[in-house]
């Protein structure tokens, strides 16, 4: 990986250094995500083995592990995206907000509403810039007026951060866009149905590291109003965002801990080899 | 060696090519030059006569105008329904694959047997009479299994990404398929139509199955009308003994083929337009 050798301090980077281990203030926070013993199936193959984590309200938590290690599947349990892959099966219970996601009978579009996602490889539809992010609250209902889908389409590119990119804009086609531009646009798409929990699933592995470092500082402000849980495969990414980090290795969650320790003191001798960039 | 080989495979695709170019050139010149100096407006505008100088194919053309515009408006709903629910919902059960092979076999069943079963069906059992309605039906028939086998293909070429992004604002199964994945697959799904029509618009046998007349002096006025089409008038007329009402079936070969350009010209342009759109 790409930290370095025998590194095991938090990485420095001018700009945003050091904005993610704070050590206080971080477990009073209430748990938002209750997972209890999840174990995930694609047919008979076992992807994700007992896996118990607590996620908390208005911080960021960090997966991270080698590639197959589970953390993707996992983070995509949260708002049940895996529904939509044939012959799947979810055991265990998520309980979000005192709810379990998987009780019979739950339907996953409000759910889907509460729980958000930005992909790895941006997506945005074939449409407008305005249309990508007024599309949630169309089929959703949300607004009852075009004022009010406007204020909320501004709202929301404003507090993605692009929207003095694209204000001169709106009705040209979303593919026009940069990369990091588009992703940004995939994030305010996310926000404009205002979830409560933000899934990103390594939303920046595809960008330059410009685009990147502005995602990064997106990701921070965004913590105030929302939580977030951020699959990374790059650690000084998950040490810069994270309050929390959870390593994932062959679809067991080996350790979690506020993330200041797991790149300094870890537990696990697994997780210290990962960290320090002995495997992965 | 292998060069020569290489060079004589070149030279015999060559030939072939040019064979089956100049086949379909002749023929088209052949036509041109026996019908293009009987064309006029008044060709166009006057109804058949026992004087071939004085007949004309404003009741076949009308005639094909409102068949083939009714068997479009059949084919395409229920087309792409049957393939929306193939691909989307329906599942991989033997009954399923089934189902596909008999459609991928109905597509190569020859025309007259939709025409037996156009006459049994809708002219008899369901008492359309010799209509416009029952021949659009008939042909409907006879274009579905194509526009079904496009449209599953279109349908299977719009990236998962794009349902995932969809889905994940909350979008129901049918809000993803209606706003995002059937305007993406609608430039195939035209092309799949134009293919099913231009075999439609030629077609004989099965309309004189299911009693079209061969001689009517009258346009249709509803869908409740009888009716002629042109392959059928050019088929009277090239029965016909006199050499004058030879010209007249070369002129409205030609009719034929214009208004099949013209058709497959408008879905072109209709198909390149959502393309660009998707680009951009």
């Amino acid at each position: 990986m790409t930290t370095g050798g025998g590194t095991r301090t938090v990485p420095s980077l001018a700009g945003i250094a050091n904005r993610g281990g704070q050590p206080a203030a971080t477990l009073d926070k209430p748990v938002k995500i209750d997972v209890h013993d999840l174990s995930f199936y694609y047919g008979t193959k076992r992807a994700l083995d007992d896996i118990t984590i607590q996620i908390r309200q208005n911080l960021v938590t960090a997966f991270i592990g080698p590639s197959g290690c589970g953390k993707s599947t996992f983070l995509r349990t949260l708002n049940r995206m895996n529904d939509i892959i044939p012959e799947t099966r979810v055991e265990g219970a998520v309980t979000i907000d005192g709810e379990n996601i998987y009780a019979p009978g739950v339907d996953v579009v409000p759910l889907r509403r509460k729980v958000g996602m930005v992909f790895q490889k941006s997506n945005p539809f074939p449409k407008s810039i305005f249309e990508n992010v007024a599309y949630g609250l169309r089929i959703n209902a949300l607004t009852r007026s075009k004022a009010e889908m406007s204020d909320r389409v501004e709202e929301s590119l404003k507090q993605a951060a692009i929207w003095d990119e694209v204000k001169d804009r709106l009705n040209e086609s979303a593919l026009a866009l940069s990369g990091g531009q588009q992703q940004r646009l995939c994030i305010a798409r996310a926000l404009a149905i205002r979830p409560e929990i933000v899934l990103m699933d390594e939303p920046a592995s595809a960008l330059d590291p410009i685009a990147t470092q502005r995602i990064e500082e997106l990701i921070y402000d965004l913590k105030k109003s929302y939580t977030i849980v951020i699959v990374t495969h790059n650690m000084q990414q998950a040490a810069r965002v994270s309050d929390f980090t959870a390593f994932f290795w062959l679809g067991r969650l080996v350790e979690v801990d506020r993330t200041d320790k797991m790149f300094t003191a870890p537990s696990e001798k697994l997780t210290e080899d990962y960290v320090t960039g002995r495997f992965g | 060696m292998r060069k020569y080989g290489d060079l004589l495979f070149q030279i015999a695709s060559m030939v072939t090519l040019v064979v089956a170019l100049a086949a379909l050139a002749t023929l088209v010149y052949d036509i041109v030059s026996d019908g293009a100096g009987r064309l006029s407006l008044t060709f166009l505008t006057t109804f058949p006569s026992r004087k071939a100088e004085e007949a004309g194919v404003y009741h076949a053309l009308m005639g094909t105008i409102w068949v083939i515009g009714l068997t479009a408006a059949l084919a395409l709903p229920i087309g792409v329904a049957a393939a929306i629910y193939l691909e989307e919902y329906g599942t991989r059960s033997r009954i399923a694959r089934f189902i596909e092979l008999n459609i991928a076999n109905l597509a190569a069943v020859p025309s007259i047997i939709y025409g037996l079963l156009g006459l049994g069906l809708f002219v008899r059992l369901m008492g359309m009479g010799q209509s416009v309605m029952a021949g659009a039906s008939t042909l409907a028939l006879l274009a579905l299994p194509v526009v079904i086998l496009s449209t599953r293909e279109a349908l299977r070429t719009v990236p998962s990404s794009i349902r995932e992004g969809s889905y994940a604002l909350g979008a129901t199964k049918w809000q993803t398929i209606w706003h995002q994945v059937l305007p993406m697959a609608l430039p195939g799904v035209l092309t799949g139509l134009i293919l099913a029509l231009s075999r439609a618009i030629g077609e004989t046998a099965p309309l004189i199955t299911i009693g079209a007349l061969t001689y009517i002096p009258f346009a249709p006025d509803s869908v409740w009308s009888k009716f002629t089409v042109l392959p059928i008038q050019v088929f009277n007329w090239v029965s016909r003994p006199q050499a004058e009402f030879h010209t007249n079936a070369a002129a409205a070969i030609l009719v034929l083929l214009a208004l099949l350009l013209s058709m497959n010209a408008v879905a072109i342009i209709v198909r390149d337009r959502y393309q660009r759109q998707e680009r951009a």
